[in-house]
């Protein structure tokens, strides 16, 4: 039987907020401009990452399309990311645009903002659902046609939603109270659908590559490409291995050091020696496998933290604070049909901003601190609330109540 | 004088009541050396300040506040870290040291950090009435609770020692007899002041441009500025805010300071769901903090125990009535001023409602209020010190 690797990387960076005082509210409206040297600043940020990411992953993703014909891959690419890419390195955003030529890159569908919106506002998020689809259109000639909602968040409802606006697929994490006794190697289709197909990341595999594949305290460390491969053809009955990450495990999270790069380039060399293995892309695997059984998920599911919920973005006080006062603001916003003002309030819902107000891990300084421009989650909460004070600034402004 | 800290020089407000209070007293016949655990420049010339410190000890170096520790260098360049005790212990060795060389009339300590230093000027000087001076005792810092036993020995011993204390308000007074059972006659009662031609003046433009453009929409600016302490009764505050948002919803809660409560408080407004109105500003100083009282239209005090506080009086003097706390004992000189007991959240939310819905209510306390504050000056504080120190010179020597 054949099996297939479906590679999916997730490439996404937030405008995130400078330290943005009250003092600054009605007089400063540049909330994501922080000046170059600062720990917020988007521009330097994002020239790093393009520097250790970006750049060394697509010229390696280019040499492996190259080298290996067989070899197709899939990614998401937020449009805060993109727009970020037009701006301050050009040079990475054309080189995404080169693996997509390739004809064996599929971009898959999301929120332009990286947003929750669809917890929120349905019409919020159905418009950033359609922005994006257009830059993707704008920059890349392809409309995606399998959707993935902010951190794999996902539940019966998302899925009601995109198979009615006519997804083929739909992503999700392959979290063990939701498969029960199922594996994630295979298609599944989720309850309540009429067409849609559902594919769910097998966690473990993933982060092995994402999480563990540069710590030397780790029993399989150092992971080779043909130790890694031998576990796959040794999983028995399987159509499709999900391995779904943060794009930037390759060279942020993971230094090139640790060999993560080596690793990936020979992938497809050991996987491909056995016959019948096989990449496939997201759309790919969906029309190659009909799904084996319908999966019902209630409850909201992401890939994040051992929770796999929500709570890391609005488990506490302050985030729902915040990301309430944010959505009670959306008839006026909208209703000014001022751009600039409507684009620096999507920019406020990137799902980051709520992620650095956590507390759950604050103690320990951990993953969430790690990721946080900000030296604590409460810097960051002052710092988003000073900045929706100024929304509602420029809201009265234009003569609006608030 | 016996003090631990003066302005500009890391200060927090008993080193401005200090500097306040030695500034007119100068004017009386009185020569006061002013001696500190620390160098520091002073460039006025009404009082001597001398630093005490080790022998040898050629710079100490503290970077903030009264509490922290100290690094000695030595003329030898080796250097010596010492925590707050040990900080006590040589300011003692050093202040005796000094008391025993020269010529004094009066030992004037200021709180318990001078206390044991105090005590060891009056063995070398026991010619010397000792007054103790007390701006807060361990209980107001200690929010309620005893505190720390080691400090309230401290302060039993040096005042059961004493001939005279003073105490900043009549409830300092009354919570000195009540924690160390200090006669009521060895107290006297002498308050605090402020001097509002002292006062910065305020620039036209308040830097809170966002609230100025709120307040002209109908917004109201309930303020507190402060440390974010327990004894501070910020808690109750927040709990007031809530109720007073669900009845005046353009009200905005203003908190100027940092402190140990910080995070707490934040947390606390987002969880009563008040965090849109509620804005944390971080410790502020100069413009910023005087524009913090301006914008407001009433200046909130609502501390669990305050001996005396002087923020109300600078509210007043930047322009905004207030309403402080029965358990703060700067209303015993402000008048003016609407009181409710630190744990009353259901009447200290009904008075807030009360100013932020009635501008003339805001506007009339605001116009007696300055009246008292111009009435006010630290000459009075100044002449009941002095013949406090008339009075007992005639006793210890006699």
């Amino acid at each position: 039987m054949t099996k297939a690797i479906v590679l999916y990387m997730h490439v996404h960076q937030p405008f995130r907020v400078k330290h943005y005082s009250i003092f600054d509210v009605g007089v400063d409206h540049a909330y994501f401009e922080a000046p170059y040297d600062d720990r917020t600043s988007n521009e330097q940020i994002l020239h790093k990452v393009a520097q250790k990411s970006y750049i060394p992953t697509n010229k390696r993703l280019l040499d492996m399309l190259r080298d290996y014909p067989q070899f197709k891959l899939s990614l998401s690419i937020t449009g805060t990311v993109l727009e970020q890419l037009e701006r301050w390195s050009p040079e990475s955003l054309k080189s995404f645009q080169e693996l997509t030529a390739t004809g064996r890159v599929e971009i898959v569908a999301e929120t332009y903002h990286h947003s929750l919106a669809f917890f929120y506002s349905r019409d919020e998020f159905e418009h950033q659902v359609q922005m994006h689809k257009e830059k993707v259109q704008e920059l890349f000639g392809q409309t995606p046609q399998v959707f993935r909602n902010t951190e794999l968040s996902y539940n019966n409802d998302l899925a009601y939603w995109a198979d009615r606006a006519g997804y083929k697929g739909i992503l999700a994490e392959g979290w063990d109270p939701v498969l029960d006794w199922r594996s994630p190697n295979f298609v599944y289709q989720p309850t309540y659908t009429e067409n849609i197909a559902l594919l769910m990341k097998n966690y473990k595999l993933s982060d092995d590559i994402a999480f563990r594949f540069g710590n030397q305290a780790w029993e399989s460390w150092p992971l080779t490409a043909d130790k890694f491969t031998n576990w796959l053809n040794e999983s028995g009955d399987a159509t499709n291995f999900n391995l779904f990450m943060d794009y930037e495990t390759f060279g942020e999270h993971q230094w090139d050091e640790t060999g993560i790069f080596d690793f990936l380039y020979h992938l497809p060399q050991e996987w491909l020696k056995n016959e019948g293995n096989s990449f496939m892309t997201v759309s790919e695997v969906i029309d190659a496998n009909p799904p084996r059984d319908r999966v019902d998920v209630p409850q909201t599911t992401t890939w994040a933290d051992t929770e796999r919920d929500l709570s890391a973005w609005l488990g506490n006080d302050m985030q729902a604070s915040a990301i309430n006062a944010l959505y009670g603001l959306q008839d006026k916003i909208l209703a000014t049909k001022d751009m600039k003002l409507i684009e620096d309030w999507r920019k406020l819902q990137t799902s980051d901003h709520f992620y650095y107000m956590c507390t759950k891990y604050f103690n320990d300084g951990d993953i969430h601190a790690y990721f946080s421009p900000y030296a604590n989650p409460y810097d960051a909460f002052i710092a988003f609330m000073n900045a929706f004070h100024d929304v509602q600034f420029r809201l009265t402004e234009k003569g609006m109540e608030v | 004088m016996l003090g631990w800290e003066l302005p500009p020089h890391n200060s927090g407000g008993l080193g401005v009541a200090c500097y306040h209070l030695c500034k007119a007293l100068a004017k009386k016949p009185v020569d006061i050396e002013f001696i500190l655990p620390y160098h520091a420049p002073f460039v006025e010339n009404f009082m001597k300040v001398t630093a005490a410190h080790p022998q040898g000890a050629k710079v100490v170096m503290t970077n903030s506040g009264a509490y922290d520790s100290y690094k000695y260098v030595f003329d030898d360049g080796h250097e010596e870290h010492v925590d707050i005790v040990g900080q006590q212990m040589a300011f003692e060795d050093a202040v005796a040291r000094i008391a025993s060389s020269k010529e004094y009339d009066v030992i004037h300590a200021h709180d318990w950090l001078t206390f044991r230093a105090a005590l060891r000027a009056k063995q070398a000087k026991m010619h010397c009435p000792l007054i103790l001076h007390v701006h807060s005792i361990e209980r107001d810092r200690a929010g309620g609770q005893t505190g720390n036993p080691l400090v309230r020995e401290i302060e039993a011993t040096s005042m059961l020692v004493a001939d005279k204390i003073i105490a900043v308000s009549q409830l300092t007074k009354d919570a000195i007899i009540e924690e160390y059972g200090i006669p009521a006659d060895k107290i006297d009662v002498v308050h605090n002041s402020v001097d509002h031609t002292t006062f910065e003046a305020l620039d036209a433009d308040n830097a809170y441009n966002y609230l100025v453009t709120m307040k002209s929409n109908g917004y109201r600016v309930v303020t507190n500025v402060g440390r974010l302490t327990v004894q501070k009764g910020l808690t109750n505050f927040l709990l007031a805010a809530k109720e007073v948002i669900n009845r005046a919803p353009r009200t905005f809660f203003l908190i100027v300071g940092s402190g140990e409560q910080y995070f707490e408080l934040i947390e606390l407004a987002a969880k009563l769901g008040i965090a849109e109105n509620v804005i944390f500003t971080g410790f502020q100083r100069g413009k910023n903090w005087r524009d913090s009282f301006a914008i407001a239209d009433l200046f909130v005090m609502p501390s669990i125990s305050e001996p005396f506080g002087i923020a109300p009086l600078e509210s007043v003097g930047f322009g905004t009535p207030t309403l402080i706390s029965n358990q703060s004992g700067v209303k015993e000189v402000l008048h003016n001023t609407l009181k409710v007991d630190f744990w009353d959240v259901h009447e200290m939310a009904n008075q807030i409602t009360a100013v932020v819905q009635n501008d003339a209510l805001r506007d009339t306390l605001q116009a007696n209020a300055s009246a008292e504050l111009n009435r006010m000056s630290w000459d009075h504080t100044a002449d009941k010190l002095f013949s406090i120190y008339q009075h007992h010179m005639q006793k210890v020597t006699a």
